[in-house]
């Protein structure tokens, strides 16, 4: 199975949030691949290897749009276990999910895979746009919200679990498709390629990069590309104004007891 | 000027009260477009909800097919594209739950549109107010496609009321059914049961891993009980299998905004509190008092929950014995 994994370099979502002139300021920002997209590319790979021989039986492109900077990002993909990775040069900060959709629709054409799988969300923007536009725009199937993928039909479709409002709606996908994942796509059983024993039980959430790893990456091919290359002409429809900070929450105060609580909640705050 | 065209789930006869808020975000865009608010309901058997669409806004669209038994993104986001277009819409809106969230990119897409997904606000005909960065900033976008796209975050629209006069109904044609090959298979349903829907909810309760267990959670369904609340958790109380995933709050999993939340043995990770810190009254119960949930609550309570919600079950109990 050949699988296009598109990743998004994001700020450090574990440090807090800067302002300068009404908009983020990143001058100093950590970058690290978005959670869910290294989800994505664990997940990738599970569905490309066996885990019990280490064979592996299909391709992990990756492929991001970014600066220079964000080959960074794609290294770290490479030395997770990806084959090659695709830059296409851009300034990230004024793209929008449109025009992402377009330029990795692009990306798709040329490469052709069977399945793309990305994070469901970046978790700076949260925009949670990107997959299902690139689906609508490629004309492929999707699943977004993926907990669990299997892989049937001899590997001609997959049955994606989903994380819907009321529970886990099962999907089921010819290739090629389009899947976006969610937090649980990394549990150790979410998985299931019937090449690595249904049984294998993986370590909970995405893999380390082994130093072997991390020198293999270095000489992996990356490809430069830029957005004219891809023949993308699009402009961005959906322009930031503005970021500021919600007002901080004042602090409440501790009560000593359940009386006083309940009290409280039915006297002052008048919620009972 | 342009219309506003509005996605509403259905459940049998009625609306969803999720649509609800989607309708109140449309109310106000089709004021500041110029235009009507049209309700849009999809879905094979949807004509039975039209008469209470029918309340709430002067015009409802039916797409009701057979074909449309199950939702899929597939057959459903060519269905709001072309209604968007017969019906001049600049707007296309639907509530960011499970299904709003899947398909208004997609829609999106092929109407070659921007898109502002979970907004908090719509400030003037092409500017919204959103929060990013797991809620810890807000975002003004613009967007200048002649179509916009829009999820709204249901927790930040009051639910619509309905109007003094009656609309009038129509049914448009779903056109070709094109699945692309994907198929609906099951839904495995939570566990939620009789409760409230957390999304609905106007008191939410809130475990988190300090619950220890799966059955520990009774303590906690007992106290909901007692107020009609609806039952969460945290990602680490999802993730360890004490609860169904369907009941995260956090930037991942639902964004609830109750009058009263209580956070029990929930310490208050950022992307926890993402999802709740709009509540009204916040309440923590938490044995460690350097948790960061009491920086965010309302009213903090430094104890072990063994020790205090059955306490606390029976107080309330007796104060609604009281009111009664």
């Amino acid at each position: 199975m050949k699988i296009l994994v598109p990743i998004k370099r994001v700020p450090d979502p574990e440090l807090k949030a800067k302002l300068k002139d009404g908009k983020l300021d990143l001058g100093g920002a950590q970058w690290v691949v978005n959670t869910f997209d290294e989800y994505a590319v664990e997940a990738a790979l599970r569905l490309v290897e066996n885990a019990d021989s280490g064979d592996r039986d299909g391709e992990v492109i990756v492929v991001t749009i970014g600066p220079d900077d964000a080959g960074v990002q794609l290294r770290s993909c490479l030395a997770m276990g990806a084959d090659r990775a695709i830059h296409v040069q851009g300034d990230d900060v004024e793209l929008d999910s449109l025009m992402v959709a377009k330029t990795l629709k692009a990306v798709y054409d040329a490469e052709k895979p069977d399945l793309i799988l990305m994070g469901k969300q970046a978790v700076d923007g949260d925009a949670n746009q990107c997959g299902q536009m690139l689906a609508g725009i490629a004309e492929l199937p999707q699943a977004t919200f993926a907990a669990t993928i299997e892989v049937v039909d001899e590997g001609k479709a997959l049955v994606v679990g989903r994380e819907v409002d009321a529970g886990v709606e099962y999907k089921k996908l010819p290739l090629p498709a389009l899947v976006t994942v969610d937090l649980r796509i990394v549990s150790p059983k979410s998985v299931v390629n019937h090449v690595t024993p249904d049984d294998h039980e993986y370590s909970d959430g995405p893999r380390y990069a082994s130093l072997k790893g991390i020198m293999k990456a270095k000489k992996k091919p990356m490809d430069q590309k830029t957005m004219g290359d891809l023949g993308v002409t699009a402009t961005a429809v959906v322009t930031e104004l503005e970021v500021t900070l919600p007002e901080a929450r004042a602090a409440g105060q501790i009560v000593e007891s359940v009386e006083e609580l309940v009290k409280k909640l039915h006297e002052d705050a008048k919620v009972l | 000027m342009g219309n506003v065209v509005a996605l509403c789930e259905t459940n049998g006869a009625t609306l969803r009260s999720n649509a609800l808020s989607v309708i109140s975000l449309a109310r106000k865009a089709a004021e500041l477009h110029g235009g009507e608010v049209i309700l849009l309901l999809v879905g094979k058997g949807v004509s039975a909800a039209a008469d209470d669409a029918c309340r709430y806004a002067p015009k409802v669209v039916v797409v009701d097919n057979d074909g449309l038994e199950n939702y899929l993104a597939e057959t459903y986001a060519p269905i709001l594209a072309k209604v968007a277009q017969d019906q001049g819409a600049s707007i296309v809106c639907a509530t960011a739950t499970a299904i709003g969230k899947d398909v208004m990119p997609r829609t999106a897409a092929l109407l070659d549109s921007g898109m502002a997904s979970d907004i908090a606000d719509i400030e003037t005909a092409d500017t919204f107010k959103r929060a990013t960065l797991a809620g810890n900033a807000f975002s003004r976008v613009k967007i200048s496609s002649d179509i916009i796209c829009v999820t709204v975050r249901q927790s930040e629209f009051s639910p619509a009321d309905a109007l003094d006069s009656v609309g009038t109904k129509s049914d448009a044609e779903a056109g070709e059914l094109n699945s692309y090959g994907a198929e609906f298979v099951k839904l495995e349903g939570g566990g939620g049961g009789d409760r409230p829907d957390l999304n609905d909810a106007s008191i939410v309760i809130a475990g988190g891993r300090g619950m220890g267990n799966g059955d520990n959670f009774a303590i906690l369904e007992k106290l909901a009980d007692t107020m009609g609340a609806a039952l969460g958790a945290s990602r680490a109380a999802t993730d360890a299998g004490y609860v169904p995933a369907d009941w995260q709050i956090g930037q991942t999993g639902k964004i609830v905004a109750p009058d009263l939340y209580f956070a029990v043995a929930i310490s208050g990770a950022i992307q926890h509190l993402a999802g709740m810190k709009n509540s009204k009254t916040i309440v923590a119960i938490n044995k460690d008092n350097e948790a960061p949930i009491f920086q965010i609550a309302d009213y903090g309570l430094v104890a072990k929950w063994e020790d205090t919600i059955e306490p606390l079950t029976a107080e309330i109990a007796k104060l609604k014995a009281s009111q009664v």
